[in-house]
């Protein structure tokens, strides 16, 4: 039977892989924790040499933490500014998504817009915050507006190269079935570009919690960023590292888990045979 | 005997004219009839079926389906390709339900269909299963059964056994002819195979080296239904192949002595 025995012979040498990977995997987080607490050490002894004034050890930033984020502090400023970053991100998705697929299909708009596209994909967004102040105010929507700016060329130009990437093979089947073309974003085109999407979504949303602060502390400072900017005039650092040492956490959170999704939405392209 | 597909003076042309794939080939495919059609690589048989298909336009020249002509793929003609070309985020059911679900059958339309196609090319069991979990025979039957899901009435298979291994392509063969023995279709089979050929084939026609052009027309004497073992064992088998060999030998020879 080619069938069973194949099955079989599959699920064996995966089986094999997985322990070999689980043994390295273990030593490599045994080297990863010893060298990272060795830092935090480091960190500590010289930490408290320093001024506290200027800088802080760890010991005193989880002291801090605890208070910032006890008293509901932390939350309820960083919620004001998860509601703008969830709203331009989104809202950045969708359109990158959308106008990828467009361009990439559509060869008028390929030609015409990749230029403008590449362009802005380039320039960094800081530089244009003047302009969306004068166009949209200090308010919620220019902020949203930043963070959508941020967020949709990587999305975009992710899409343009996974919709570029679909193997013509694949679109030639789909053409000898007579599939109309909007059929085929959602037959062909869509899942056969699921892994650059979601890895669009990762650059995006690194790019647009840089977008977060950076409104909130060039518009009506707000949120997030007026957390770390009232403990900064008022010189605790300590208290002053919780936020932003938050960020990092949610930044890393939030790139790993689609790192995680990335590997996972394709599971054809990783494993091979024969 | 009904002509299904008439082929008319087809040309076709690539790269603005400068190379020539085929050229004025003509020929008739009968209803029901089993025609393949062998010649050197680069003769342009895989375009050819593609053009037949509605895929691509001739260069100049006609085909028809039932006298009308192919400008894009018609309903009543499926495809079999040479590298399966499966959905692979679709399961084996989704993949074979494919062509039905662009042409908007109905549910329980799709669910009887694809179900029987998938019992004819003996993959009942499989259906939740992914392409890449298949192997390559297995993956090469969906692909059978997703062209027969839609019912045609032409089957253009392009090469389909070509890659895979001698013994699995053994078993596909036998499959194809014990499937056509239940679902009678007109099937037009592109190979480079000149055994694969005269065991499936009705008739058989060798191209010319390119530009490709028909050099033969042969007929397959061998009745239905067929074994391979008893058709391998006809000593006119053996003359069959010799036969066609030395028409390919010297096109083959011609095409190694002009730079393409």
């Amino acid at each position: 039977m080619e069938t069973a025995v194949h099955i079989q012979k599959q699920a064996e040498l995966k089986r094999a892989i997985a322990n070999l990977s689980r043994r390295q995997r273990r030593s490599e987080w045994v080297i990863r924790l010893v060298g990272v607490s060795l830092i935090l050490a480091l960190w500590e002894a010289f930490g408290r040499q320093i001024n506290p004034l200027l800088f802080a050890p760890p010991s005193r930033i989880v002291a801090a933490a605890v208070q910032v984020v006890g008293s509901g502090e932390l939350w309820k400023y960083l919620s004001i500014s998860l509601k703008v970053f969830l709203i331009g991100t989104g809202l950045g998705a969708i359109s990158g998504v959308v106008l990828g697929i467009l361009m990439a299909r559509i060869r008028v708009l390929d030609l015409t817009l990749e230029p403008f596209v590449i362009a802005l994909y380039s320039t960094p967004m800081v530089a244009l915050m003047p302009l969306v102040v004068i166009w949209l105010g200090f308010g919620d929507q220019a902020k949203a507006a930043v963070i959508y700016l941020f967020a949709i060329f990587p999305i975009l130009l992710n899409t343009y190269q996974g919709v570029k990437s679909v193997d013509p093979k694949l679109l030639e089947v789909a053409k000898s079935f007579r599939s109309p073309e909007w059929a085929l974003w959602g037959d062909v085109i869509l899942p056969s570009s699921l892994p650059f999407l979601v890895a669009g979504l990762r650059l995006a949303l690194g790019r647009a919690l840089v977008g977060m602060v950076v409104a909130d502390l060039y518009t009506a400072v707000s949120g997030i960023g007026y957390l770390i900017v009232r403990y900064a005039q008022s010189i605790q650092i300590d208290r002053m590292l919780v936020p932003v040492i938050t960020l990092s956490l949610l930044g890393v959170i939030l790139v790993q888990g689609l790192r995680w999704l990335e590997v996972r939405v394709a599971p054809w392209q990783h494993s091979s045979h024969d | 005997m009904t002509i299904k597909i008439r082929v008319e003076n087809a040309t076709r042309l690539f790269l603005g004219g400068t190379v020539v794939a085929f050229e004025g080939i003509s020929f008739d495919v009968y209803a029901n009839e089993f025609l393949c059609i062998v010649g050197p690589s680069g003769c342009g048989k895989t375009t050819l079926l593609r053009c037949m298909d509605g895929l691509i336009p001739l260069s100049a020249g006609t085909i028809t389906l039932d006298g009308q002509p192919i400008t894009r793929p018609p309903e009543k003609v499926s495809m079999v390709f040479q590298h399966f070309g499966l959905f692979p985020w679709k399961t084996v059911f989704a993949n074979v339900a494919y062509g039905l679900k662009v042409r908007g059958a109905p549910a329980a339309e799709i669910t009887e269909r694809v179900s029987r196609a998938i019992e004819l090319v003996g993959l009942k069991g499989f259906e939740r299963y992914y392409p890449h979990q298949l192997s390559g025979g297995m993956q090469q039957r969906v692909g059978l059964a997703r062209a027969l899901a839609t019912d045609p009435d032409v089957l253009l298979m392009d090469e389909p056994f070509a890659a895979l291994d001698a013994q699995t392509r053994e078993i596909l063969q036998e499959e194809l002819l014990r499937i056509l023995e239940q679902e009678r279709k007109t099937i037009v089979f592109v190979t480079h195979s000149i055994d694969e050929a005269i065991l499936l084939g009705d008739r058989v026609i060798v191209l010319t080296a390119r530009p490709g052009r028909i050099k033969t027309v042969v007929r397959v004497p061998f009745p239905r239904p067929r074994k391979l073992s008893v058709v391998r064992a006809d000593p006119q088998f053996g003359s069959l192949r010799t036969q066609i060999w030395e028409l390919l030998r010297s096109e083959i020879a011609e095409a190694a002595s002009v730079p393409p």
